[in-house]
């Protein structure tokens, strides 16, 4: 057997490129002004299929290497604790309203999909990888593998979610004549996860941070939630 | 730093044990993200050790999507025979789940004004 000293080129090349692509595509992002639907990552995700499409190059090989970067997702999703920690601190009054808004819109998020689709004649791969779109893609991703979705659907679902719900919810809030920042901030933040946690910041710094803890317990609560969800709605 | 990482892991070790054991349909990250939040609270503050690895790790959270996004390529076959069940279904949903979120979240931020401007 030979010793694995060194990573050998090919893996290493897809590494380079899944980096280099994101760098780019969030350069971009920032000379066209942040919109949601140019994200980085769907430019990027567009940019890498294209190009493993015309080299011929499958899946698998593209994740010998880029599965490096993969495996970080794991502790990136522990470490969501530290900022959803950081948030509980300022919100400890309102925490009970808080956890009920955040229940009642992560459930409707993903039976509402669920119906929906189903009512559509979608196949049950397709309900399993749109159950969690509402949360961030680290948790969505694992949640999509364990009910036997297909992860990666899932998170390609995720990020145009998110950039759904940022569309979206301008026209609601004016509708619903909501003017409280931390309402919207919140919102924003159970329906379209980390996309929506950042344009809530566009209302201030206050939105920007009930973004941001609606997402981590949304993320919590859904994990948590779709197992019992999923059976009752008679999926799978 | 690196004791920091450390502490992730091995989180997301003892999550991924737990799920195992209990059969939980749950991912092992998050059970970890849960156990470290217990800690946070009961510790009181963030340690500087951990802070650093984690926030390094969130500001590039999205390129971490990117492996796992490309894999949609295996998908077009499913894209295609659902693309309009997905549509209909991803903008009805999160529509929903803004428009409910907020309706209960405007009437207690109301009560708490009123409640804050009374004291």
């Amino acid at each position: 057997m030979e010793f694995w000293v060194f990573f050998s080129a090919k893996p290493l090349m897809w590494l380079i490129i899944t980096i280099a692509v994101f760098l780019s595509s969030s350069w971009f992002n920032r000379r066209v002004g942040n919109t949601p639907l140019l994200h980085p990552v769907l430019v990027s995700l567009t940019l890498i299929i294209a190009f493993l499409l015309l080299t011929g190059t499958p899946y698998e090989i593209y994740f010998e290497g880029a599965q490096f970067i993969h495996f970080l997702l794991g502790p990136a999703t522990v470490a969501l604790a530290v900022p959803l920690y950081d948030h509980f601190g300022r919100v400890r009054k309102m925490l009970l309203p808080l956890v009920v808004a955040c229940m009642a819109g992560a459930v409707t998020a993903a039976a509402s999909a669920l119906l929906v689709a189903k009512a559509l004649d979608a196949s049950t791969g397709t309900l399993l990888s749109l159950a969690p779109k509402s949360v961030t893609s680290p948790i969505a991703i694992g949640i999509a593998e364990k009910l036997g979705g297909y992860p990666s659907l899932a998170s390609g679902l995720v990020l145009v979610t998110g950039a759904l719900g940022c569309i979206l919810a301008p026209p609601i809030y004016r509708i619903l004549n909501v003017e409280d920042e931390a309402v919207k901030g919140f919102g924003l933040g159970v329906a379209a996860h980390g996309m929506g946690t950042a344009f809530a910041f566009e209302y201030g710094l206050m939105a920007g941070a009930f973004g941001g803890l609606a997402m981590g317990m949304t993320g919590a609560f859904t994990a948590f939630m779709l197992p019992l969800l999923i059976p009752l709605l008679g999926i799978g | 730093m690196l004791i920091g990482f450390l502490v992730l892991l091995v989180l997301q070790f003892v999550g991924e044990l737990i799920v195992m054991y209990t059969g939980m349909p749950v991912p092992g990250p998050v059970v970890g993200m849960v156990l470290l939040l217990v800690g946070l609270i009961v510790n009181g503050g963030v340690p500087e050790v951990l802070r650093q690895p984690s926030e390094a790790l969130l500001k590039h959270l999205a390129l971490l999507f990117v492996p796992a996004g490309v894999g949609l390529m295996l998908h077009f076959g499913l894209l295609k025979d659902d693309w309009l069940a997905i549509s209909v279904a991803l903008v009805v949903s999160t529509a929903l789940a803004i428009l409910i979120t907020t309706l209960i979240l405007n009437r207690s931020a109301k009560k708490l004004q009123q409640l804050e401007e009374s004291e």
